[in-house]
């Protein structure tokens, strides 16, 4: 059959195609994706013919995960309607989730602002100007307990975009839940802990990587034993996406740094597959459609016969690529902010088409602002429009078998495997960041695409092509900068009114476990609940360890 | 032949995201310009100290994280008790339009928003610093 198509294909070239091209050629010499994989005009049998359907493909549910990771995917769950939300204070930030949970959000995703994210108490002189900004500001259980106020820590799933404080802010979370009568055995939820990206992007680094690496696997340990549901870490691409990278270095560095914490986690003696099914991921959707639908699957693909070849994972679910998605916040724009309601549909769109376990939906004013809750309900909207209306969730990975797809997942999967080749030549992806390398290639990526945005080589709607006269927009989020006065005021007497003596006692055995081996988490959680602040915490933690400082 | 014009690129504050930071900086770099940048997380101190240290003519602030009004004048401000007023700052990032009268009120030159090309914040630093 194929000797046929491929025959075909030739008299089409030169006969049916050839007569247009002669005439009109196309719009460009050629065409490119973000990773500057070269597309064909079209895709044939003939691209796919070494694809073997049982070993590459599969069946959802199964090794190697490529169809998706669940058996019916979207018939039998929607994904988690997942808006990552965080403001101003706790109280603030509490009447926001109640919104979202009214809205018909499945999830719970907190943000967190600077100074928690880098292990500072809002009175720090390093805080000043950065309380509440980007999220929340939570300083001790007291902030904890107001932000999850009425709402049952049983019912909901929580995701929390922390990394060097993740520690701290997992033992709140397992202290408020004991406070409602919930135990740490049925808490479901994420924490980023992913410490390696933040050297690599994202930056709210605080130890050293090989202290933070001590920390990320005793989370892992002590979630293995105490909070079983939880997924102890999101590796994420998301933000070196967002610095820069292209689809197809997304993939590798995300995955290098994966192999980096399975080895870890091995090394300080944990059995593989006691912890890789608890192992979650963090993807970026982007503009380019067909490539990044093929980029998740990839990914699964790449992630599952990396856990079964390489780490020799006996569990299947220990194989199984989980992962988060969010749209590309960078592809947003200032100019004509309406049209990013669009973007977000398509990218949102292609992010179920790759089957993400859930999402995130940017809203049209982030390139200005923190949304609003008008704003917000749009994104929303627009996930609850194509799992309702689109009819896409009615069936199991609907593009896969599709010649273009399944031609630039392989295409994907092999350049992704090269980087990662690259990087294991280098002793791995923490010899790679400190060397700079991952930064360089992220740095050199989000120049080149600048520069195509520049010389018109690419085109952004709005920006640089079909510009209007337009106002810039002014009906944003404003945070309060009263609210960091306040903040103080509520630590100050958080501080007055505990048991100083406790906090005293609790830091020296937390600091007693940090200059020895044992697990961190458990002295962490007595720390939390003595409402010690996430600051003494963490100084605590830098007396110890020590603080990294960029090259 | 004249010097090239020397400019420091900074992230005050806690903000992380300095895709922009150095993409502005290589593009300076590329259209004949000295820049040094910083790296993230420094302190107004800390940038103002470069500046003069670094002898530069131009200081430019980059912040996403919505920091800016306390930050950015107080660059403006430490250079100006150093006795360093004549570099001029400017600023961009994420940076809500209400606030660019009082960032300039505060003694910031510009500010410039998402959207904005290389080319014109070069064309910019060009017409403002005049090497003599």
């Amino acid at each position: 059959m194929s000797k046929n198509i491929r025959e075909e294909l030739e008299r089409w070239e030169k006969t049916t195609l050839q007569k247009v091209i002669s005439k009109a050629p196309e719009r460009q010499p050629s065409f490119q994706t973000t990773s500057h994989i070269e597309l064909k005009r079209l895709y044939t049998p003939l691209d796919i013919s070494e694809l073997n359907y049982c070993t590459d493909l599969g069946f959802p549910g199964e090794y190697p995960f490529t169809r998706g990771v669940q058996p019916t995917m979207y018939r039998g769950r929607l994904w988690t309607m997942r808006q990552y939300a965080g403001f101003a204070t706790a109280e603030e930030t509490n009447k926001r989730y109640k919104f979202l949970l009214e809205q018909g959000q499945t999830g719970l995703s907190v943000a967190f602002d600077l100074p928690t994210q880098i292990g500072y108490d809002s009175d720090h002189p390093l805080a000043e100007g950065e309380v509440g900004k980007v999220g929340v500001a939570i300083d001790t259980l007291k902030d904890m307990e107001i932000l999850f106020d009425g709402i049952p820590l049983d019912k909901v799933s929580t995701s929390m975009t922390i990394n060097s404080t993740a520690a701290i802010l997992l033992a709140m979370y397992i202290a408020v839940a004991e406070k409602q009568g919930v135990k740490s055995e049925v808490l479901q939820g994420t924490i980023q802990n992913d410490i390696l990206k933040e050297y690599a992007a994202r930056g709210t680094y605080i130890f050293p990587p090989l202290e933070s690496m001590r920390i990320v696997t005793d989370i892992f340990a002590f979630c293995k034993d105490h909070v079983p549901r939880w997924n102890t870490i999101s590796i994420s691409g998301y933000h070196m996406r967002e610095a820069g990278c292209t689809a197809v270095q997304e993939v590798a560095f995300t995955l290098a740094d994966g192999i980096a914490y399975v080895e870890a986690a091995i090394r300080a003696g944990l059995d593989v597959d006691s912890f890789a099914s608890r192992l979650a991921f963090f993807f970026c959707c982007h503009n380019n459609f067909i490539e990044e639908i093929a980029k998740f699957r990839a990914a699964r693909r790449l992630w599952a016969r990396i856990m079964k070849e390489r780490f020799k994972a006996k569990r299947d679910e220990s194989c199984m690529l989980r992962f988060h998605t969010q749209t590309a916040g960078c592809t947003l724009t200032a100019q004509q902010p309406d049209n990013n309601i669009v973007r977000v549909a398509f990218q949102a769109l292609a992010a179920v088409l790759g089957g993400t376990q859930s999402l995130h939906t940017n809203s049209r004013d982030e390139a200005y602002a923190l949304p609003t809750e008008d704003s917000v309900r749009i994104a929303l909207r627009t996930q609850q429009i194509i799992a309702y209306e689109s009819g896409v969730a009615e069936m199991i990975d609907p593009l896969g078998g599709s010649y273009a797809i399944e031609a630039l997942t392989n295409e994907i999967e092999k350049k992704a495997m090269e980087y990662i080749e690259k990087i294991d030549a280098m002793g791995g992806a923490i010899k790679a960041i400190e060397s700079g390398y991952i930064q360089g290639e992220i740095a050199e990526s989000a120049y080149q695409y600048q520069k195509e945005i520049e010389t018109k080589k690419r085109i952004i709607v709005g920006l640089n092509q079909f510009q209007i006269e337009e106002e810039p927009l002014r009906d944003i989020l404003k945070i309060d900068p009263e609210i960091e006065r306040y903040q103080k005021e509520k630590l100050a007497r958080v501080k007055k009114e505990r048991d100083n003596h406790k906090v005293k006692q609790s830091l020296a055995a937390l600091k007693r476990a940090a200059q020895g081996t044992d697990n961190l988490v458990p002295p962490i959680l007595e720390a939390v609940k003595a409402y010690a602040t996430l600051g003494e915490i963490s100084d605590t933690l830098r007396e110890v360890f020590g603080e990294y400082r960029e090259r | 032949m004249s010097r090239k014009i020397r400019v420091l690129i900074a992230k005050p504050g806690l903000d992380g995201h300095d895709r922009g930071a150095k993409v502005i900086a290589r593009a300076l770099r590329d259209a004949g310009m000295e820049v040094i940048y910083t790296g993230i997380r420094q302190t107004p101190e800390q940038i103002a100290n470069a500046a003069i240290q670094e002898g530069v003519d131009i200081v430019g602030l980059s912040s996403l994280s919505g920091a800016h009004m306390s930050l950015f004048p107080k660059v403006v401000q430490l250079l100006k008790e150093k006795g360093a007023e004549d570099i001029v700052v400017f600023g961009g990032g994420i940076i809500p339009v209400d606030d660019i009268p009082l960032l300039k009120k505060a003694g910031i030159s510009e500010i410039f928003l998402p959207g904005t090309s290389t080319e014109e914040i070069i064309r910019y630093i060009q017409e403002t610093i005049k090497i003599t």
